[in-house]
């Protein structure tokens, strides 16, 4: 889609978003990983790296995948945009992670 | 080990609307939730629409809690960061009781809604994750398996109201696994502001609510919608697209709201508010052709979790609380004539959608997904020419009217040929009929 009028989008700290959430970090069980480190080096869009809200999925120095699932929202998103189903996704254990005040 | 009617995986709309009826129904009904407290894993936007909780709970005005009631519906075209063109409805019907459609706050009401059903008699576990079902030598689904030690619990159905992901369902191999093409994600942030500031703002006092729904350049060409909702002291503020248009522009979900925020047609509105909250969810809009198989022995699927989404009207947790109460009713009909929960008998509650406005709107716009995914000028280009032509009409400049909507036309005719015009307007009519 052309734009009349050219026009760029503010960057955006998540990661001051997300401090307003309430969390119950489940330390030391993350509950999505990645299945294979070498299909997300290889991969060249990395949409999990736009797509996900919490910025939870970052590329690291060497080109591969750094995954930080505490601030997950648990929307689902990076399991859906990943071409090589190399993510394994699953919801936290019951009572840990996302605890919204709002909703 | 002890045996359910029923077992009900999640309580959200859809959940709680099934475990209430069934509860009253008098059936044994478990509801397991994997959140800390019923809510604290959901997001909406939120609108309660009142006619499907009636139905459930008829008194509910009376200890709901309910934030404002919607006086007023605007629709704004908005672009990128200049321009929105809008339209108001505002109703003095729409401020007389009993009020349609309420603005909530959904950890706060599905806490309530939870309260309810407990008090109905359904036993409600939270913290705690359903990781599979179990399933019989026929394949007839008879309970499920929780993340807890010893955590597998048998039942005569299980009806799956576990969200938008669906993951219990096609793990089981119920149904194909959701796509991403069919989904929405929607980010949204609650921003808090004292009430007479919020109320100076939107034109409105007493409990009245104000509802602006968003389409339009503001999401850069992808197919999705914006919103910003009232609530009593706080302001809800939202915008989602479809995963396959997100994954393909390289735009962040993030980035797009605060877009949205910063926009002059929404800056003023929520300037000085406190953010409270961020939060995201994927909605299924693939409509009436993405939905799955909805029975099977011994199972049901309900609310988001089968995608009943009405995403043209912005429909979605009443189509929840609605099939929630049809699987229910299915159920107690079932219980009281000593049948089992076989296929077969569950397509009473097929039935009873299809009987319903649940099926009939899903019907009715099971084009429109297509459409907007093959033709984005219905998001992008015509609300951009609607926007300049109203700017062009406005600005008085001395050119004489006649040339200004001369010059309109051509640019109308000139983005999209008079055939593109014509064929649009046959393909929007399609859909939408």
């Amino acid at each position: 889609m052309t734009s009349a009028v050219e026009f760029t989008l503010p960057a955006v700290n998540v990661e001051e978003k997300l401090f307003q959430n309430r969390y119950r970090i489940d330390a030391g069980r993350p509950h999505i990983k990645v299945r294979n480190a070498d299909t997300c080096t290889a991969c060249e869009l990395k949409p999990c790296t736009v797509c996900c809200p919490a910025g939870c999925w970052r590329v690291d120095t060497d080109g591969g995948i750094e995954l930080v699932v505490d601030g997950c929202l648990e929307c689902g998103t990076c399991r859906l945009v990943c071409d090589e189903a190399n993510v394994d996704w699953n919801y936290p254990r019951g009572g840990f992670g996302i605890l919204f005040k709002f909703g | 080990m002890e045996q359910f009617d029923v077992i009900v995986v999640g309580a959200g709309p859809a959940g709680n609307a099934a475990a209430y009826t069934l509860a009253k129904g008098g059936l044994n009904v478990l509801q397991l939730e994997r959140g800390e407290s019923p809510g604290t894993k959901n997001v909406q936007g939120a609108i309660l629409y009142a006619d499907a909780l009636e139905k459930i709970i008829p008194d509910f005005r009376d200890s709901a809690p309910l934030e404002r009631h919607v006086a007023e519906q605007r629709m704004w075209l908005m672009d990128e960061n200049q321009s929105c063109t809008g339209v108001s409805y505002r109703d003095a019907r729409f401020s007389q009781e009993p009020f349609n459609r309420y603005t909530i706050i959904r950890a706060r009401f599905d806490r309530w809604f939870s309260e309810q059903v407990k008090a109905a008699g359904a036993l409600v576990v939270c913290e705690t994750t359903v990781t599979g079902l179990l399933r019989n030598d026929t394949g007839k689904v008879i309970g499920v398996r929780t993340e807890r030690e010893q955590g597998d619990i048998l039942a005569g159905c299980v009806i799956l109201a576990d969200g938008a992901n669906a993951l219990v369902g096609s793990r089981a191999g119920l149904r194909p696994e959701i796509d991403g093409k069919n989904m929405a994600l929607a980010v949204k942030e609650v921003l808090f502001l004292p009430k007479e500031t919020l109320e100076a703002r939107f034109n409105i006092g007493g409990k009245q609510g104000v509802v602006i729904e968003i389409a339009g350049n503001i999401t850069h060409g992808m197919a999705g919608t914006g919103f910003l909702y009232t609530n009593k002291d706080s302001i809800a503020i939202g915008i989602g697209c479809m995963l396959t248009d997100l994954k393909r522009q390289q735009l962040t979900p993030g980035q797009l709201l605060e877009g949205l925020k910063q926009h002059p047609a929404v800056a003023p509105l929520i300037d000085g508010a406190e953010m409270k909250e961020y939060s995201a969810h994927l909605i299924p809009e693939g409509g009436y052709k993405a939905l799955p198989q909805l029975v099977g022995d011994g199972w049901m699927i309900v609310g988001d979790s089968a995608g009943f989404v009405n995403a043209v009207h912005r429909e979605g947790s009443n189509l929840a609380m609605t099939s929630g109460r049809f699987a229910a009713e299915c159920l107690i009909d079932l219980h009281q004539a000593g049948q089992n929960a076989t296929a077969a008998n569950l397509s009473g509650y097929k039935q009873r959608l299809d009987d319903s406005f649940v099926m009939a709107d899903l019907k009715k716009y099971q084009h429109v997904p297509d459409l907007l995914n093959d033709q984005p000028q219905f998001l992008g280009l015509y609300p951009r020419l609607v926007g300049d032509a109203a700017r062009q009409m406005l600005v008085v400049d001395g050119e004489p009217k006649r040339a200004k909507q001369q010059r309109i036309m051509a640019q109308f005719r000139d983005k999209r040929s008079l055939l593109g015009l014509l064929g649009d307007a046959y393909r929007f009519w399609r859909a939408f009929r």
